[in-house]
């Protein structure tokens, strides 16, 4: 189980989906990273942090049986790798769905929801989970 | 690149299992002992000792391993530098790979590898936490994911992009129970059919419990030395004449493509150059099954058949005995048992053993050159060695 401060200092990304945009290529990286991996060196100094807009569409998915600490998840559980709509890939939970529903390029949000619990009286740690988008729009209207 | 040739003098290797009367010492130490007498040499020959071990600080609570193997071998009184390897899935490929090395720059002339995990003093539970210490902690496992759910992702995927069935997945467990009841060694030597893996319970969907390799206890070693000496302790020394390693992203999600395992293409492409051989040149091969999508990754990426093509060629029979390359003749990850640290140093022995002609109701006819590929997380570290009949 992680400690608090180890979940902590992640929440700038955990709760507001801050990334990095390297303003050396333009590429989104999330989660955040210190040195753009394609740039290196040229990316020093050019990485900003940058909150993304939390859609994307699911590239990859499974409904996850066995092999959780089951203090903390309610099996079964839906586990996808999203496209998000800036072009960085993120592994997350995908709720209040069924996992027949589902389906490569379905649409999804992101949203904030309990990851874990440190025992019944401990520290809840929170971050994003995935919602599928029913009949919502990701394009802006005024596009 | 002025190396000396490298050869393989003898292997040892302990029966896979939930072996509950054998702590992990009594493992590495049975494995050590086979192969030292298998070369026939004495242990004041022994220069070094390098051990493939992901994490018994965590499923035994016990570090420091590589010192312990070497004490308890007897080697404590010769001093002997002894070094742990580290590289999740991959740590047993990984310190072959440094014996190897050691050898090869002349630095040591006799050096025993050996690998080894004991799984299952801890619950399945915690053992599958601690599998999953090999993916993204932050950004991976901490969102929720298991290390067979990650494999799932790219199972879904393959399927998706190339229509592989979910039968084909099956076929690979088949295959595999089939060629680890030939192995005496093996955890399952009980042959399976595909109703066995579609009627298991799910995992992560696609992925049911036969599609992934089991907790195992156990452990491998082999002793290595030039092969200019190699003929005064084998009869049939076995030359390593390639050895790949390439890393990848840590998390699945940053992968150019999760349906290609990228280190697994650049590790093969660094051994062959190094063997001077080609993809058909090779006869059997132990890869890294440690779900079914893998072997299907494995074999597409090692080259042996095209992107997409893996599944099907499982399906037609192309990996088996009277296939183009035998693979995972000793049953593989799945059959033969994955105690983590020892897996690829296994992979070594059952290749040597087969270009021994020692392979018995498994011997694949006239094998000549042999490959072994071994895989960290989900690609984030693997090693290739290609071998070959001296």
């Amino acid at each position: 189980m992680a400690t608090a401060p180890r979940f902590w200092r992640e929440n700038p990304s955990r709760y507001n989906l801050v990334g990095f945009k390297c303003n050396s290529c333009g590429k989104y990286n999330f989660p955040p990273r210190i040195i753009c991996p394609s740039c290196r060196r040229k990316s020093v100094g050019k990485m900003e942090p940058v909150k993304l807009k939390g859609t994307g569409v699911i590239f990859s998915f499974t409904e996850v049986h066995e092999g959780m600490d089951e203090q903390n998840v309610q099996k079964p559980y839906v586990v996808a790798m999203v496209e998000m709509d800036e072009g960085a890939k993120i592994t997350g939970q995908v709720i209040d769905c069924d996992a027949c529903d589902l389906a490569i390029g379905t649409k999804v949000r992101t949203t904030l929801r309990k990851l874990s619990e440190e025992g019944s009286a401990g520290v809840i740690h929170y971050g994003y989970k995935f919602i599928p988008i029913c009949g919502e729009s990701t394009v802006s209207p005024d596009k | 690149m002025s190396m000396r040739r490298v050869a393989v003098i003898g292997t040892g290797i302990t029966e896979f299992g939930e072996l509950w009367d054998s702590s992990f010492r009594k493992l590495g130490i049975g494995a050590g002992l086979a192969a030292v007498e298998d070369a026939r040499i004495s242990a004041d020959l022994i220069d070094a000792m390098y051990v493939g071990n992901m994490s018994a600080g965590r499923f035994i609570r016990q570090e420091h391993v590589a010192a312990l193997i070497a004490d308890y071998s007897g080697l404590a009184r010769d001093h002997i530098p002894a070094t742990r390897v580290e590289a999740a899935g991959a740590s047993g490929g990984l310190a072959l790979r440094q014996g190897f090395l050691a050898v090869a720059s002349g630095l040591h002339d006799i050096v025993v590898v050996g690998g080894a995990e004991k799984m299952t003093d801890v619950s399945d539970m915690e053992s599958s936490m601690i599998q999953s210490s090999a993916d993204d902690q932050e950004w991976e496992t901490e969102l929720g994911a298991t290390f067979a759910s990650l494999h799932a992702l790219i199972a879904t995927r393959h399927m998706h992009n190339y229509g592989t069935t979910r039968e084909q997945l099956a076929d690979v467990a088949v295959k595999n129970h089939s060629h680890g009841s030939l192995n005496p060694k093996a955890q399952f030597r009980r042959k399976i059919d595909r109703n066995v893996v579609l009627k298991s319970p799910i995992v992560a969907s696609p992925l049911r419990m036969f599609d992934c390799a089991p907790s195992s206890d156990g452990a491998a070693a082999v002793v290595l030395c030039p092969l200019d000496a190699a003929r005064k302790y084998a009869e049939t020394p076995v030359e390593i004449t390639g050895s790949g390693q390439a890393s990848d992203t840590l998390a699945l999600h940053n992968r150019k493509d999760i349906c290609t395992m990228g280190a697994t293409k650049v590790a093969a492409e660094r051994a062959f150059k190094m063997a001077e051989l080609a993809q058909k040149d090779v006869d059997v091969a132990e890869v890294h099954d440690n779900f079914t999508i893998s072997e299907i990754l494995a074999v597409e990426d090692l080259g042996f058949f095209p992107k997409g093509q893996g599944g099907k060629a499982t399906e037609e029979g192309r990996t088996s005995f009277e296939g183009d390359v035998a693979v995972n003749t000793s049953g593989g990850l799945k059959a033969r048992g994955d105690p983590i640290g020892a897996t690829g140093v296994a992979q070594a022995v059952e290749i040597v053993t087969q270009l021994r002609g020692k392979a018995d109701k498994r011997q694949v006819k006239d094998a000549d050159v042999g490959l072994t590929q071994n895989v960290g997380g989900t690609g984030a570290t693997v090693v290739v060695h290609i071998f070959r009949r001296a």
